[in-house]
């Protein structure tokens, strides 16, 4: 036996992983993320190309450059600041001047993710972190938007997106109302067929509820998803709009249009479910899922503004480390040790 | 806690599914391994005090000889593997890499290899305190891995008392299949075993507990079970860590070990299948375990089986038999999942050894894989057959805030089955973290 000389490694059990690795899954969520990204591209053209373009490219070059100013071993080979690029952008009208995109890109990550220590550690979605800012920033730009699958869409661009930077965005008069603030400011409803197959206008990335329930099947068929985050939140949503449509349908929006509108399939399926911001229990997932329905529901219902995913998950994000004090399950023989004492 | 209960058949909940890597060696059987040149025996294989020699150097001894007396209630005799003369009381190297005194013992080339018998235990006519001696002096510990004496959990205080025997044939450690071998080819051992068991413990009735991956072992078990016994084979689900015997208790029982607390305290005992057949095999003849089966596989070993091994035979000369590939990479004794690293090759084989396995480069490039920060993925905490949370004691272990982890997050429930490494998708050392705080 050739065995003179022959080094054994020493480790300590166990011996084998499950192959699972943070790269892996980061990467089939970006698999995911491809057919409603796609579908964006289609229906809003040049425009959704280059602001979905322009959100990847700011938030990548962001943490390649970070982590090359801080002397580290560049950590975009993890895919996960891809995720945060694509959902941002996705999270954006595709109208939006790109110098605007660019802005809240580095600050999706910089201040998303770097701020709070890079991967794992940043408590709230870096993506909506970014969008948020831009909110607060630009509230008219982030609220004009132009309808799909308009005829020049692949020749041209509407005026704003080609905007100086630092200078107010001018509109065209093709500009046109989201369902959700069709229906907050004028009480009119769209159909639900229009919304779940995304022929509406919106966020570019936020219309196709179909395309992107097949990415969350996808995930979670993988074991890559917590189904619980989004089950719970369709179901709190579900349940707080069909109680106050029921009461009064004129001034309460239909459930299913509360699904299918605004961000809340994007959200719920992609956002929400974030390992790093969302609760690891089980039972922490169900109720995290319940908040940010009711959040979304509420500021919808009653806020200022058309939408509140947004806001409803950050705020989950936020209470994630309570919940999971909370929901701690009680460890194996616990209770034998209390009725012994 | 209820018992689960999943595609009709009893588990726990959490825990994982590793890959099982059984197939080839379930189908082999049982054969008998050679004796090395030389054997060392060591004089501490289980836990507790160091046995105590009590044959001097230059002595004959006989293949089944009593070597070695008990030093106390928390240690076990030691056997003669084989007819041979004792050539040195000296130390050598154990698993973890400290020298321990052992017996060296050279065989006899031309000896027959005849055992020898002692006084043997009546089943009928011994006292519990009688078959609790014999089993402490036929040197028999937990021969799952644990190594812990046998008798020493059969010594029931007056104030407690146990309704159910439970034998563990789970064997969830992938690529081991010596419990399987033993439950197919050595039932009446096991059922001779069982009677023993019962009388001491005063349990009423026994469960043989086997995963469902070893549908012949339990059928074969169902149909030689003696019709006097009162008990019955279960089949668990097949998941990682079922064979623990706390997981065995919440499948079969539906009741939780108090954490700090022992088996007893739910009237409950869990004793491994090969025990119990050691037990029946030993106990009528009076002999000592001078052998144990043992699986020797892994992708670098060339003639895979299940072998039963003399006691203090050498790894070295175990490898050098079975052959190992060239590009041997790392050898641990018993399964992946909790078995050790060997620090070296001339460790022997001990009681508690119930596997070799032998890893090459290719197989165990698997494990060399960057490690990233936690994202709090939850794979752990689904995992965690105990609910506790390896994420953040993972942590706390990084912080070294060891009373923490203790005080407020329940380690010292943790029994190290590495369910939270194996999920864990950073590849963060979680359970190794554990083990050194």
């Amino acid at each position: 036996m050739a065995k003179a000389g022959k080094t054994l490694e020493i480790r300590t059990s166990p011996h084998i992983l499950s192959g699972y690795s943070v790269d892996t899954i980061m990467f089939n969520v970006v698999l995911a993320l491809l057919p409603v990204t796609a579908f964006a591209v289609f229906a809003f053209g040049l425009a959704g190309l280059l602001t979905l373009s322009i959100a990847l490219a700011s938030c990548v070059l962001t943490e390649d450059l970070i982590c090359r100013a801080s002397g580290k071993p560049t950590t975009v080979g993890d895919w996960s600041v891809t995720i945060t690029g694509i959902l941002y952008g996705l999270t954006l009208p595709p109208n939006l001047p790109l110098w605007m995109v660019a802005v809240g890109g580095v600050i999706c990550v910089a201040v998303g993710k770097a701020l709070f220590g890079g991967l794992g550690y940043n408590t709230f979605n870096p993506a909506l972190v970014g969008r948020a800012v831009l909110q607060a920033a630009f509230p008219v730009a982030m609220t004009s938007w132009i309808p799909g699958f308009g005829a020049g869409r692949f020749s041209s661009l509407p005026l704003s997106t080609l905007t100086l930077p630092f200078t107010a965005p001018e509109y065209d008069a093709l500009t046109s109302a989201t369902p959700l603030a069709l229906w907050k400011f004028s009480r009119e409803a769209t159909a639900t067929s229009d919304l779940a197959l995304g022929f509406t206008s919106g966020s570019a990335g936020e219309t196709s509820a179909v395309l992107i329930l097949l990415g969350g099947i996808y995930l979670i068929a993988r074991n890559m998803m917590n189904w619980r985050i989004p089950a719970s939140i369709f179901a709190s949503v579900v349940v707080i709009s069909g109680a106050l449509h029921l009461a009064d349908p004129a001034r309460y929006a239909s459930p299913a249009f509360m699904l299918f509108s605004g961000g809340l399939m994007l959200g719920a399926v992609f956002m929400a479910t974030d390992m790093v911001g969302s609760p690891m229990t089980s039972r922490g997932c169900y109720l995290y899922g319940a908040l940010i329905g009711l959040v979304t529901v509420v500021i919808r219902t009653w806020g200022g503004l058309p939408e509140g995913v947004m806001y409803a998950i950050l705020l989950g994000n936020a209470v994630t480390p309570h919940l999971d004090r909370w929901t701690r399950p009680k460890v194996y023989g616990a209770r034998g040790k209390e009725a012994a004492s | 806690m209820r018992s689960m209960r999943l595609l009709g058949l009893k588990t726990f909940r959490h825990g994982v599914h590793p890959p099982e890597s059984k197939d080839e060696t379930s189908g082999l059987a049982i054969r008998q391994f050679p004796f090395a040149p030389l054997l060392i025996v060591p004089l501490i294989q289980h836990m507790g005090a160091p046995s105590l020699p009590v044959v001097e150097e230059g002595e004959e001894v006989s293949r089944g000889q009593r070597i070695a007396r008990a030093d106390g209630f928390m240690s076990v005799s030691m056997h003669a593997p084989a007819s041979g003369v004792v050539r040195r009381i000296a130390l050598a190297p154990s698993i973890g890499g400290r020298m321990v005194p052992a017996v060296y013992l050279e065989p006899f080339p031309g000896s027959t290899q005849e055992v020898e018998d002692g006084t043997p235990c009546p089943l009928d006519t011994a006292t519990p305190d009688e078959m609790i001696a014999a089993i402490q002096d036929a040197g028999v510990v937990g021969l799952g891995g644990a190594a812990f004496p046998t008798h020493v959990k059969l010594k029931i205080p007056a104030d407690k008392f146990v309704d159910t025997l439970i034998i563990n044939g789970v064997e969830c450690e992938p690529f081991l299949t010596t419990d399987h071998r033993v439950m197919l080819e050595q039932s009446r051992d096991i059922f001779m075993g069982i009677r023993y068991l019962l009388k001491v413990t005063g349990a009423e009735k026994v469960i043989i507990a086997v995963e469902a991956n070893k549908p012949d072992a339990a059928t074969h078990l169902r149909e030689t079970f003696p019709s006097d016994l009162d008990g019955s084979v279960a089949v668990l689900q097949v998941k990682y860590p079922q064979g623990a015997e706390k997981m065995l208790f919440s499948a079969l029982l539906g009741r939780e070990v108090p954490s700090g607390g022992l088996p007893l305290d739910i009237h409950a005992l869990c004793c491994n299948v090969a025990t119990a057949a050691q037990i029946g095999h030993l106990l009528p003849l009076g002999q000592g375990i001078h052998e144990r089966v043992i699986t020797v596989t892994g992708p670098a070993v060339k003639r895979k089986g299940n072998y039963r091994i003399p006691i203090g035979t050498p790894l070295r000369f175990l490898l050098e038999h079975v052959g190992v590939e060239e590009d041997v990479n790392r050898v641990f004794l018993g399964g992946p999942m909790m078995g050790a690293a060997a620090s070296s090759l001339d460790i022997s084989i001990t009681k508690g050894t119930s596997g070799v396995t032998a890893f090459t480069d290719s197989a165990a490039e698997r494990t060399h894989s960057q490690v990233y920060p936690c994202i709090r993925c939850g794979y752990c905490v689904d995992a965690c057959p105990i609910f506790l949370n390896p994420s953040l004691l993972g942590m706390l272990a990084a912080n070294e805030e060891f009373s923490s982890m203790t005080e407020e997050h329940n380690l010292m429930d943790c029994f190290e089955c590495g369910s939270c490494s194996f999920v864990c998708p950073s590849h963060i050392p979680l359970v190794q973290q554990f083990r050194a705080a």
